[in-house]
């Protein structure tokens, strides 16, 4: 089944075409990372995917559900501010800094979305909040408050407030990059488990061997367009395009 | 100068620092909220007549004017029609009030609300409306500082919180009162010191329309007597004051304190 899928999506900031005729569909138990340079949409691609940008002209359904559809004309025409809180419900999005909310403990960043939004009952969220941290390795960590914690448990806190709302599908924009360079490991491993348990995903991410091992599907995205796309092997190691060879390069270096 | 006088003089003080008091409180009471309201509306971004400054709105209108021989430089004109469609009414309005608030001195401010309707309606003026006109002008007074010391408030927290809130299905209400407005709190408690200082040293001011609080008595009395005794103590009074003040809000912070 289809969990999500972008049909010709556009989006221009002023002048600035930013996404330009963007497709792409991710299957259940899906893994798609999305690599590219610097300035190529990428962040934007994600974000008009979680409804943080709205989308100038094409398609967004999530579980055949749209959230935006094309006109005759391609614009982009969103459902109802109803129809969109139920379809946020389909996803979770975790941020390159994390934005755990610093006023609230650990377990209340975990537990007050399902609790607030999802209205599901106090004792069962708390429950599941507190295998989703033993299985992140913060069980001693749910009274601290963010501001305690690692940059790499913050982010492992993020990754299980998105996931205690239990989304069909979990957006990653950059997760190691505000991180230093050995505490990438844990955040990796972390998304490495979700993935052997079959979480949809779309990673951006310029962590290119982590890419490669993780995902079914990797998309190159430069200026706005998908330049190629395909089997992780083929596109890490056998680029076909010129621009694809010529940023694996820069990155080999 | 013996003890019994400064005795008498602190006793008679005491009667005017409750009125003193009484103002402080209730200001704090009416400008807190107020300024809240305040903020909201000089931070709404509503244009009423934005459907207007469409490009092809826009297109339109330029091309109407040059089939009428007008001669018009596109880009500029279009940028100045579309910079007055974009107007934001209520975010103006609450500009020029902020502006008239702290622009003009808060004593002329209570000369216009007590003296306003008298001369404006010909309401006659009652002695409790005395009590209520100090109360409304240094409300409406502080609510102006209030408001641009929340809107910096807000304005500082991170535009990820908003978007961690509303990716979770926060809807905006959710997003301000759990997460914007708590964080905001916090940040604003040491300027919000700052003008409760400001403002217990204010209340004197109430004197200019004849309300008797402390400084007011105390002047009086130094009239009366040819002293400057009453005046000192009046002062030592206000310190004690801003001192406790200063102590309970100190409080406030280090029980903010259990996060950064
Ligand atoms: N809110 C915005 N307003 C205007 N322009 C924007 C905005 N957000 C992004 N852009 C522009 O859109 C382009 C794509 O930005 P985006 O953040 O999607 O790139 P990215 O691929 O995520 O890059 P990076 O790898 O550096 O994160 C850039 O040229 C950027 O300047
Ligand atoms: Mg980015």
């Amino acid at each position: 089944m289809k969990i999500l899928e972008i049909n010709h999506c556009n989006k221009k900031f002023g002048e600035n075409e930013v996404l330009k005729d963007i497709s792409l569909s991710v299957a259940e138990g899906q893994v798609v990372s999305i690599i590219g340079p610097s300035g190529s949409g990428k962040s934007t691609l994600l974000r008009c995917a979680t409804l943080l940008e709205t989308m100038d002209g094409g398609d967004l359904i999530y579980l055949g559900d749209y959230a935006a559809k094309a006109d005759p004309q391609g614009k982009a025409v969103y459902a109802s501010k109803q129809e969109l809180q139920g379809i946020k419900q389909h996803f979770g999005l975790v941020f390159q800094n994390f934005n755990l909310f610093p006023h609230y403990s650990v377990l209340k960043n975990i537990t007050e979305p399902p609790i607030l939004i999802g209205k599901r009952p106090k004792e069962e969220v708390y429950a599941e909040a507190r295998v989703l941290l033993e299985k992140m390795g913060l069980a001693d960590k749910e009274n601290a408050y963010p501001y305690q914690l690692s940059g790499g448990q913050q982010q492992r806190v993020s990754i299980a407030r998105a996931l205690a709302m239990k989304p069909k599908i979990l957006f990653f924009d950059e997760p190691t990059s505000a991180l230093d360079p050995e505490l990438t490991g844990e955040i990796l491993q972390v998304i490495k488990e979700l993935a052997a348990e079959h979480m949809t995903m779309v990673i951006v991410t310029h962590e290119m061997s982590f890419a490669r091992d993780v995902s079914n599907h990797i998309i190159f995205m430069d200026g706005g367009v998908i330049v190629e796309e395909g089997e992780p092997n083929q596109i890490i190691n056998h680029p076909q395009q010129e621009r694809t060879k010529a940023f694996l390069h820069r990155f080999q270096q | 100068m013996d003890t019994q006088f400064i005795f008498s003089i602190v006793q008679q003080l005491s009667v005017g620092l409750i009125e003193s008091c009484k103002i402080f409180l209730l200001t704090l009471l009416f400008s807190m909220p107020l300024g809240l309201l305040v903020a909201f509306g000089r931070m709404s971004k509503w244009t009423p007549l934005k459907c207007f400054a469409s490009d092809k709105f826009l297109e339109q209108i330029h091309i109407l004017q040059t089939a009428q021989g007008k001669e018009e430089k596109t880009a500029f004109s279009l940028r100045a029609k579309s910079a007055f469609f974009l107007f934001k009414p209520i975010q103006f309005v609450l500009k020029v009030f902020i502006a008239i608030l702290r622009g003009t001195p808060l004593m002329l401010q209570l000369f216009a609300i007590y003296y306003g309707p008298y001369y404006i309606f010909g309401i006659p003026i009652s002695m409790e409306y005395r009590f209520t006109a100090v109360i409304i002008a240094f409300s409406v007074n502080y609510s102006a500082y209030f408001a641009e010391i929340y809107r910096a408030g807000i304005e500082s927290i991170p535009v990820g919180q908003y978007e961690a809130a509303t990716v979770l299905g926060y809807n905006k209400v959710q997003t301000f009162f759990r997460i914007i407005f708590p964080q905001m709190c916090k940040r604003v408690l040491p300027p919000v010191t700052n003008e409760a200082i400001t403002l217990v040293k204010d209340t004197s001011l109430a004197f200019v329309i004849s309300y008797t609080e402390m400084f007011t008595l105390a002047k009086q009395i130094s009239a009366a007597k040819t002293t400057i005794m009453p005046l000192i103590v009046a002062g030592v009074f206000y310190f004690i004051f801003n001192a406790i003040v200063a102590f309970v809000m100190e409080r406030i912070e280090k029980k903010m304190n259990y996060y950064r």
